[in-house]
């Protein structure tokens, strides 16, 4: 059966009763959720055991668009949250659903520190470089010479490679993909999710509304098309300077290390310690 | 790890008592970040919660504290972190999200001198008005002050108590001083302590609304997991938990949260009064200062003067009902804090008519002793 005669429909995931939905016509953020859910359908993880923590932002309000347990809680803290949650309920299946801002910017510390810790949580990060709910300010991820509405003469900052930052820090699976291949970021989230440790999954989104007109990127469909041209499933090229990135970006699963996950540590770490 | 089902006394430092306390209420979740002087909280709930099978972890900040007791709480525990100012001040914005969301948690703050970095291991009373106000916004807290380490013992039970039934965050608000002193705290019974546990919503129908309160103002609690599937957030919202910017259903929330503390008067007010039914004098004290209050009235009463005391046990909500009667004939307030004049600002809400409020303050890092206050309570009674 191919990808696209799937059974799944994502109206079962849906509170449809929310609709019509926020997003802006063109943006990715849909079409990563959509992803996700039809990873958790092949994974048949029942609803009820899914918990879905979220931030502030664009990508911090699509939970409350899934028929599910859905926590949105204060700007960066998502990661924070979850992590008590999944240690309180081993039982449910933790995933984060944040943003460039949310998780690299003001959630950075909380990142890394998810990274280090390993315990068995999903983050997925929607990456459509801008502060998008906000109006368009910069982020940690908009490209050289970009404008945004505080940078209006061009971004000159440097960029953060989320993926190299998780690696570094010990996640225990990184990737990243774009919302053009939907099929393959599905696939990427379902190693996220199948994995027992912390993983990381960068979704390339696009910001065609605010972002993408302050730049003249054209249309939704011209964004995702400029985006696929940039990034490369063969690895990372720094020599090549990009219009759109500084340089090709990965995408696929970038790194998968197996060590222990936390909460089976610290089991384990507890049970030698009442025998000892 | 002790035996913490056994009856009996222990000299306990003010910071284990709590710790101890927070084990008797239930709290199987403590995340923390130390800071002086708060740390012996953390070290004593590391210790012993994994003799009780509950988890501790040391986060990455304050923040991350804060807002995996949150998660832990929403996943069905009961849930404690502890701090000191500047550590507080990085609890504020998850606090005011545990407000809004309605989560069960304890805070402990051990005050230290402000502002910023201040005086790490030096006591003071400068938070009661961040206690109070710290987060943004309009919103229900709850704020005790212990005046000993038997009382910080009963006080984070009672916290517990407070912040399961009422769904509201509560503070644990006392100073160094208290915190490393050591006393003999009487350990109960695990059977004859009273225990009060968050109510879950236990019937999933198809009009089930998570913030739909009955008469009582407190919502049913959902546990993910029990085919609930409902949302909870920081954003104002409607009976069925999503957001609303609906002015009728923002008021219907705005009311309901900021009125079910008064709702549960009696289970959320505590006070102590000592003396005050013939005084004249009285003296409005709180933490380790009300216990120099209490030895300088004594000595007061020795010599023939009618001062007596006032003294809250849950100092937000003030109880206001309680203090207007007995401030009613006095005709003189003296407000002894170890800051520039906190809940002094409070006392003269409650004023009648030709009574004088002064404050007697400190801010150097020492506590107020009780000479200090049978000074002016001398000075004040020769005026009359």
């Amino acid at each position: 059966m191919s990808e696209v005669d799937s059974k799944f429909n994502i109206r079962d995931y849906l509170r449809e009763h929310m609709f019509p939905h926020f997003l802006c016509p063109g943006c990715g953020h849909g079409i990563a959720l959509r992803a996700l859910l039809w990873a958790i359908d092949e994974l048949e993880i029942p609803k009820d055991k899914l918990a879905f923590v979220s931030g502030i932002g664009c990508s911090g309000r699509l939970g409350a668009y899934i028929d599910s347990n859905t926590f949105h809680v204060t700007h960066g803290r998502p990661l924070a949250f979850a992590t008590g949650l999944k240690l309180a309920r081993p039982d449910l299946e933790v995933i984060v659903i944040t943003g460039d801002g949310d998780c690299l910017a003001i959630g950075g510390n909380h990142l890394i520190h998810a990274c280090r810790r390993n315990l068995n949580i999903t983050c997925m990060m929607l990456n459509n470089e801008v502060y998008g709910m906000t109006g368009g300010q910069v982020s940690p991820t908009t490209s050289s010479n970009r404008f945004t509405t505080t940078t209006p003469h061009g971004n000159y900052e440097p960029v953060f490679d989320a993926c190299k930052l998780a690696e570094a820090a010990g996640a225990g699976m990184v990737g990243r993909e774009i919302t053009l291949q939907t099929p393959a970021l599905k696939n990427v989230l379902k190693e996220g999710l199948s994995h027992n440790g912390f993983s990381f999954v960068e979704v390339m989104s696009d910001c065609t509304e605010v972002f993408g007109r302050k730049n003249e990127l054209g249309d939704s469909a011209e964004m995702v098309l400029t985006q696929k041209s940039s990034v490369r499933p063969d690895g990372y090229d720094n020599t090549v300077e990009q219009p759109f990135r500084p340089n090709f970006l990965k995408t696929g699963v970038m790194a998968r290390n197996d060590r222990p996950e936390y909460a089976a540590a610290y089991r384990q770490h507890i049970m030698s310690m009442k025998e000892g | 790890m002790s035996d913490l089902s056994e009856p009996r006394l222990l000299n306990l430092e003010g910071n284990h008592a709590c710790a101890l306390g927070a084990i008797a209420a239930g709290c199987r979740f403590y995340a923390g970040y130390p800071i002086t002087p708060s740390s012996e909280i953390a070290e004593r709930m590391s210790k012993e919660l994994p003799g009780v099978d509950g988890i501790f972890i040391q986060m990455e900040d304050e923040i991350a504290s804060m807002g995996a007791i949150l998660g832990a709480s929403m996943g069905g525990m009961k849930v404690m972190t502890a701090t000191s100012g500047p550590g507080f001040s990085l609890k504020q914005e998850n606090l005011g999200y545990a407000a809004g969301a309605e989560i069960p948690c304890v805070v402990v703050n051990v005050m230290r001198g402000g502002p910023s970095t201040g005086l790490p291991t030096r006591p003071a009373q400068g938070d009661i008005m961040q206690a109070r106000w710290g987060t943004h916004g309009d919103h229900p807290i709850i704020v005790i002050t212990p005046a000993s380490v038997p009382e910080i013992y009963e006080q984070t039970i009672r916290a517990f108590n407070l912040a399961e039934t009422l769904r509201v965050p509560v503070i644990i608000l006392y100073d160094e001083a208290i915190g490393h002193l050591r006393e003999t705290v009487e350990i109960k019974d695990s059977n004859s302590i009273e225990i009060n546990n968050r109510i879950w919503a236990s019937e999933v129908t198809d009009s089930f609304q998570p913030y739909a309160a009955g008469e009582d103002k407190i919502p049913e609690m959902v546990r993910p997991g029990d085919g609930f599937r409902t949302h909870t957030t920081g954003l104002t919202h409607a009976p069925d938990g999503f957001p609303t910017q609906d002015p009728e259903l923002v008021s219907q929330y705005m009311d309901r949260l900021l009125g079910k503390l008064g709702h549960h008067g009696d289970l959320v007010e505590g006070y102590e009064t000592i003396e005050v039914e013939d005084a004249e004098l009285l003296v409005v004290s709180y933490g380790i200062t009300s216990r120099a209050a209490r030895r300088a009235i004594k000595l007061a009463r020795a010599e023939g003067i009618k001062v007596g005391m006032f003294r809250p046990i849950t100092l937000w909500p003030f109880p206001a009902e309680a203090f207007k009667e007995i401030i009613a004939p006095i005709k003189n307030v003296l407000v002894p804090e170890m800051n520039a004049g906190q809940l002094i600002e409070e006392i003269e809400r409650y004023r009648p008519e030709g009574c004088d409020i002064e404050g007697l303050n400190r801010i150097d890092g020492e506590t107020i002793t009780p000479e200090q206050i049978l000074d002016r309570i001398r000075e004040l009674a020769a005026n009359e």
